[in-house]
């Protein structure tokens, strides 16, 4: 079976790889680019563990094939720090301790941050409802949670 | 498989008209990817549209009517502001699907030719009165919304044939809709019940109405006693009741683990009850 060759951007470089019609994006990161930070949970769709972001809209990587992101723009947790600092989610994410396993962390810190993107000045219930879709099996949400409002909170007095 | 991505819809139909063996459309990927995981579709040729223009558009037409492209997400309809003052319920409908990261992907089109009985978007497009146009190798033809699902996972798009835009009436003064399911919890849930209303009104009095429910039969559909019970009234206690006990009536469910045959067929009455309520009330604020 012949493979495809695709041009990319992930993390603002550009990137080549060659991968199977079926491949998807999450099996590129992680398998030929070796960006082991998106998770695969369930690999349908419906843990987040794999979140990423799409010309800047945040899907999950294992719903896309790797063909698609052909001249698209890729952000993954592996782009989230600037240099040595970690970014504030990053964190808080630690402060409020707000992982266990940690198989979920990189796409709630992709998906949070998203989210401040977009709102920077979010509900505790549009936390909750944005990240509905990225599932933790450990710490029960709560410290998640606190741990992105604060982290907000933060970055809106740094703004 | 093969991979590919034409620039335009005759491109497309080309080539699916030339792929032997299976082949799928991809807009979102949120259900043909993962059917393609779960070795229950293996195409031999994916078809991306994604990359022909006008995919991606959301235009309103001088007649006030909207064109949505096939590959317009639910985040995108979420964010247009002129959509969702025209067809809120609609757009609450399929902001109800998935996940933050489902909604990056999911499309309205999709979403109605995966064919499920329980997808949220459908009952409220069969509601608004939404058409797509269906282009295949013999030309396009308009098909109602309702008119596509012929059962679960199946439509009546003949092989080589798909839908390449979705037109909502325009919506005119007086106007309102609203979409409601049933889930068990408040979020990532599949509708045990789902009910789309859609009506004008002049004054008081409701003039036109379409009222559809979802996850009660086979296929989304449409249920015109529903809407009979409450044309000409003021959605006064009588209309709500002859309003739920048609929409009740018109429910085929199966039990299932969601949900059983009673429960859904009450529900739908309750659903159809609400929806109409907030559908009326939007409408009233429109005249």
């Amino acid at each position: 079976m012949s493979k495809i060759h695709v041009s990319t951007t992930i993390n603002g470089d550009t990137a080549e790889f060659l991968c199977d019609p079926r491949e998807t994006l999450l099996d590129v990161l992680r398998d030929r680019l070796g960006l082991t930070g998106a998770k695969e949970g369930c690999g349908t769709g419906d843990c987040g563990a794999c979140s990423v972001t799409l010309d800047g809209r945040l899907v999950c990587s294992c719903l896309v094939l790797g063909a698609e992101a052909e001249g698209r723009e890729i952000a993954t947790v592996e782009g989230i720090a600037p240099g040595e600092e970690l970014h504030p989610l990053q964190r808080k994410f630690i402060e409020h301790a707000a992982l266990q396993c940690g198989i979920c962390t990189p796409g709630i810190l992709v998906a949070a941050k998203a989210l401040l993107e977009k709102n920077p000045d979010p509900t505790e219930t549009e936390v909750r409802y944005w990240l509905a879709g990225n599932l933790c099996r450990c710490t029960g949400y709560d410290k998640i949670i606190r741990a992105v409002m604060d982290a907000a909170a933060e970055m809106r007095e740094a703004a | 498989m093969r991979y590919l991505s034409p620039a335009s819809f005759d491109d497309a139909i080309a080539q699916a008209a030339q792929a032997p063996g299976v082949t799928r459309f991809l807009a979102g990927g949120t259900d043909v990817l993962v059917q393609m995981r779960a070795d229950i579709v293996t195409p031999d040729t994916l078809i991306d549209i994604k990359k022909i223009p006008g995919t991606h558009d959301i235009a309103r037409a001088p007649d006030g009517g909207w064109t949505i492209g096939v590959a317009v997400t639910g985040a995108e309809m979420r964010e247009h502001v002129d959509l969702g003052a025209d067809w809120p319920g609609l757009v609450e409908a399929m902001d109800l699907i998935g996940s933050t990261q489902v909604q990056g992907r999911a499309t309205l089109t999709g979403n109605l030719c995966n064919a499920s009985p329980a997808a949220d978007s459908v009952p409220a497009m069969i509601a608004a009165g939404v058409t797509l146009t269906v282009t295949g190798p013999e030309g396009s033809r308009t098909v109602a919304a309702e008119d596509i699902p012929t059962g679960p996972g199946q439509t009546s798009l003949a092989r080589g044939e798909l839908v390449t835009a979705v037109h909502i009436p325009p919506r005119g003064a007086g106007g309102g809709d609203a979409y409601l399911r049933f889930i068990p919890r408040t979020e990532m849930d599949i509708a045990v019940v789902g009910c789309g209303v859609n009506l004008t009104v002049e004054g008081d009095t409701i003039t036109a109405a379409r009222v559809a429910l979802g996850a009660v039969a086979p296929t989304a559909r449409l249920a015109p006693q529903a809407a009979s019970a409450i044309i000409g009234t003021t959605l006064d206690d009588a209309a709500l009741d002859a309003l739920a006990a048609a929409a009740s009536a018109a429910c085929a469910p199966i039990d299932d683990k969601r949900g059983t045959v009673k429960f859904r067929t009450h529900i739908a009455g309750v659903l159809a009850r609400r929806a109409a309520k907030i559908a009326y009330d939007r409408a009233r604020k429109a005249q």
